[in-house]
């Protein structure tokens, strides 16, 4: 009987075996590696906007507090975002034929309020309150990095649950004194880990129930 | 004429049959590979043609059902707030005991060196593997949301979150996954020396490379054998606990909760009776349409079938201790929920299904202590189908009552399933006649090279 199979089928059947491993284990590391990136998480991305807002300009350079702009984030979930009132605060006065800032007069001409795009958007089943977080020691640059060195803004970090998780497990690592919440260039003492013990005692946050599946998901 | 040239039937009536009656008394080895062979070289007849278009129909009936459910969600289903487990689950549970047997009857069979098993185990198995699939579909249709069933593998994902292990329901992912696995993985080892077979009968080029490249090179040596037979049975060792702990998980998805009627000790070992029973009352109600349609009489003996009878028998008197069991532990809990859940299961709305699966599951399997009984074919294929009925029934009646009639009496309510409850169950069974018919056109339904082996074993052939 002539053969039924060359002599290179057991290599080729070798190789299918094989790649029916290594297929779906490549896969699965390069969707780790995927959802991890930048190219997923958008982190280090600049966002168009309608006119370029430089927070580096005004937060860094000419030191404007980053409440005279969002208003409520001590009070309220969501920290605000300026009327077009609030540019004209300065820009009635200063820079008031730049061409830059045209879509602003129009938008106070028209009182039609300027359309951000959102850099940092949460699912809609993430209940995330600002005024909690800022009230109990977690400081702007936490979660929005350095922002006044930034020309254009961009997310800084991923946003996804493990990474807000990390920090609900374990907030003492990231606490800083009531002083420092609004200082975008804040660093994490070389005694964070005693600093920020003392820190969790000082705004009486309990850690029992932080990462409750309700705190975040209602 | 000489032995090689007879049909397994003529040689029957030449020499009569062994002493335990499984086989012809002379069976040379060539013609119980031509009997069993000979269905899948053999022109598609008519009726199987028939009977796939049929089936096929099913099928799509399946598929319909399946995209009405994904597109307008689980509502179409009689399901509400109370009993939120319905046919889905029912059809699960009943599914997977379905798929229990062929592994008890590969596994366990053959570590007890049952030689009856050798003729039924291919089919039984290929039985266990479609109804296993089937019944992984329905938890996954159950959820409402397939498409995040991923949720339930732990994976290391961006949520940093794992799978509640005190779960039940994850223990069943595990338990279904596994079972499935370890059925493909038995079956396909136990077809690779018939493929080998197949391969070198094989007229056409394309059928016999087919065939070879599934048969990995087998070419029977000694050596192959002798590997081939320590992994089979190291197999067959393996399966045995998996058998056991896939529907103790299913007796456990409901001895988990604290709902009344689902509390006792019982239901792990319970469950898995209970599968096996219907598992094989399954094997009963094909193997005998199997063995006349693919002409297998002279191998699939009546004393197969006696054998089985007599399991269905012991399955019974089980099953109906278990149920009597389940009387006694609602009354000695002695709580209010329990007695009074047992009392609803009697006179209930649902009282006269209770009744009829104690009938079926109880009383008709009783016929099996007469001899004429277990040999006739209508009585074991009315009870074979009774006994499904009845299983199937128990299923459906241990979510409807319970949920029905909880703890609180303000929460009691009914549960009636609508046509697309009954589409997706028909539907289910379209696709596991469809995947059997074809199993049966492709692959030996009978075990060639076993049967070699028990001829060998009872001097029917040398």
């Amino acid at each position: 009987m002539a053969q039924l199979f060359s002599a290179r089928a057991d290599l080729f059947l070798r190789l299918g075996l094989l790649a029916l491993v290594v297929l779906p284990l490549t896969m699965a590391v390069s969707g780790f590696a995927y959802y991890r990136s930048s190219y997923y998480t958008g982190v280090g991305a600049y966002v168009q906007q309608p006119v370029p807002f430089s927070h580096r300009h005004h937060a860094g350079e000419l030191g404007i507090d980053c409440r005279y702009c969002h208003t409520q984030v001590e009070k309220a979930a969501f920290a605000g975002l300026p009327p077009t009132e609030t540019c004209m605060t300065c820009h009635s006065q200063i820079w008031t034929n730049a061409e830059m800032l045209a879509p602003i007069r129009a938008s106070l001409a028209t009182n039609t309020p300027i359309r951000w795009n959102r850099v940092h958007d949460l699912a809609d089943y993430v209940y995330f309150d600002h005024s909690v977080h800022v009230t109990n020691g977690v400081g702007c640059s936490s979660c929005h990095g350095d922002v006044a060195d930034m020309p254009l803004m961009a997310k800084a970090e991923p946003l996804t649950m493990g990474w807000c998780l990390d920090c609900h497990r374990d907030p003492a690592k990231n606490l800083r004194p009531e002083s420092e919440i609004y200082n975008t260039a804040w660093e994490k003492p070389a005694d964070q880990r005693r600093k920020g013990r003392a820190l969790l005692a000082h705004y009486g946050i309990r850690k029992d129930h932080l990462t409750d599946c309700s705190v975040c998901h209602r | 004429m000489s032995d090689a040239t007879l049909t397994g039937r003529e040689l029957i009536a030449n020499h009569g049959r062994t002493r335990d009656g499984l086989m012809p008394a002379e069976m040379p080895y060539g013609t119980i590979t031509d009997e069993v062979a000979a269905a899948i070289f053999r022109k598609p007849s008519r009726l199987w043609l028939v009977l796939v278009g049929v089936s096929f129909l099913g099928v799509i009936l399946f598929g319909i059902s399946i995209l009405v459910l994904l597109v307008e969600g689980t509502g179409i289903w009689g399901v509400n707030s109370e009993v939120v487990w319905g046919f889905a689950v029912a059809n699960y549970v009943w599914w997977i005991g379905i798929g229990n047997a062929g592994t008890l009857i590969s596994c366990m069979l053959l570590l007890t060196r049952q030689r009856w098993r050798a003729s039924i185990n291919r089919y039984a198995e290929a039985m266990t593997l479609f109804a296993a699939a089937i019944a992984g579909i329905f938890p996954l249709l159950h959820v409402g949301r397939p498409w995040l069933a991923y949720w339930l593998a732990p994976y290391p994902n961006t949520m940093t979150l794992w799978p509640q292990w005190r779960s039940p329901l994850v223990w069943d992912m595990f338990a279904i996954a596994c079972y499935i696995l370890f059925s493909i993985l038995f079956w396909y080892t136990g077809l690779i020396p018939d493929l080998a077979t197949l391969r070198d009968k094989a007229k056409h080029r394309f059928t016999k490379v087919a065939y070879g490249i599934f048969a990995l090179g087998w070419n029977g040596s000694s050596r192959q054998w002798k590997n081939y037979n320590s992994y089979y049975y190291a197999m067959a060792a393996l399966g045995v606990p998996l058998v056991v702990s896939i529907h103790s998980v299913v007796g456990l998805d409901y001895a988990a909760t604290l709902m009344p009627g689902w509390q006792e000790t019982i239901f792990p070992p319970y469950f898995v009776v209970g599968a096996m029973f219907s598992g094989f009352a399954m094997v009963v109600t094909l193997t005998i349409p199997i063995r006349w349609a693919l002409g297998l009489q002279s191998i699939i003996t009546l004393d197969h079938l006696d054998a089985m009878a007599k399991i269905l028998l012991l399955g019974g008197i089980i099953m109906s201790f278990s149920y009597s069991f389940e009387w006694f532990a609602g009354w000695y809990s002695g709580g209010e929920a329990e007695r009074s859940l047992i009392a609803f299961q009697f006179f209930g709305p649902y009282g006269w299904l209770y009744w009829m699966m104690l009938a079926c599951n109880g009383l008709a399997p009783q016929l099996f202590w007469w001899r004429r009984f277990r040999r006739g074919l209508v009585p074991l294929f009315i009870v074979g189908v009774l006994v499904n009925v009845g299983m199937w029934l128990e299923r459906i009646l241990i979510n409807m009552n319970t949920l029905a009639h909880g703890h609180l009496p303000s929460t009691f309510s009914f549960y009636v399933p609508t046509i697309w409850d009954w589409l997706m169950f028909l539907g289910s069974f379209g696709l596991f006649c469809f995947l059997f018919f074809l199993f049966a056109k492709v692959i030996p339904a009978a075990s060639i090279h076993e049967i070699r082996e028990l001829a060998h074993k009872e001097g029917a052939a040398r």
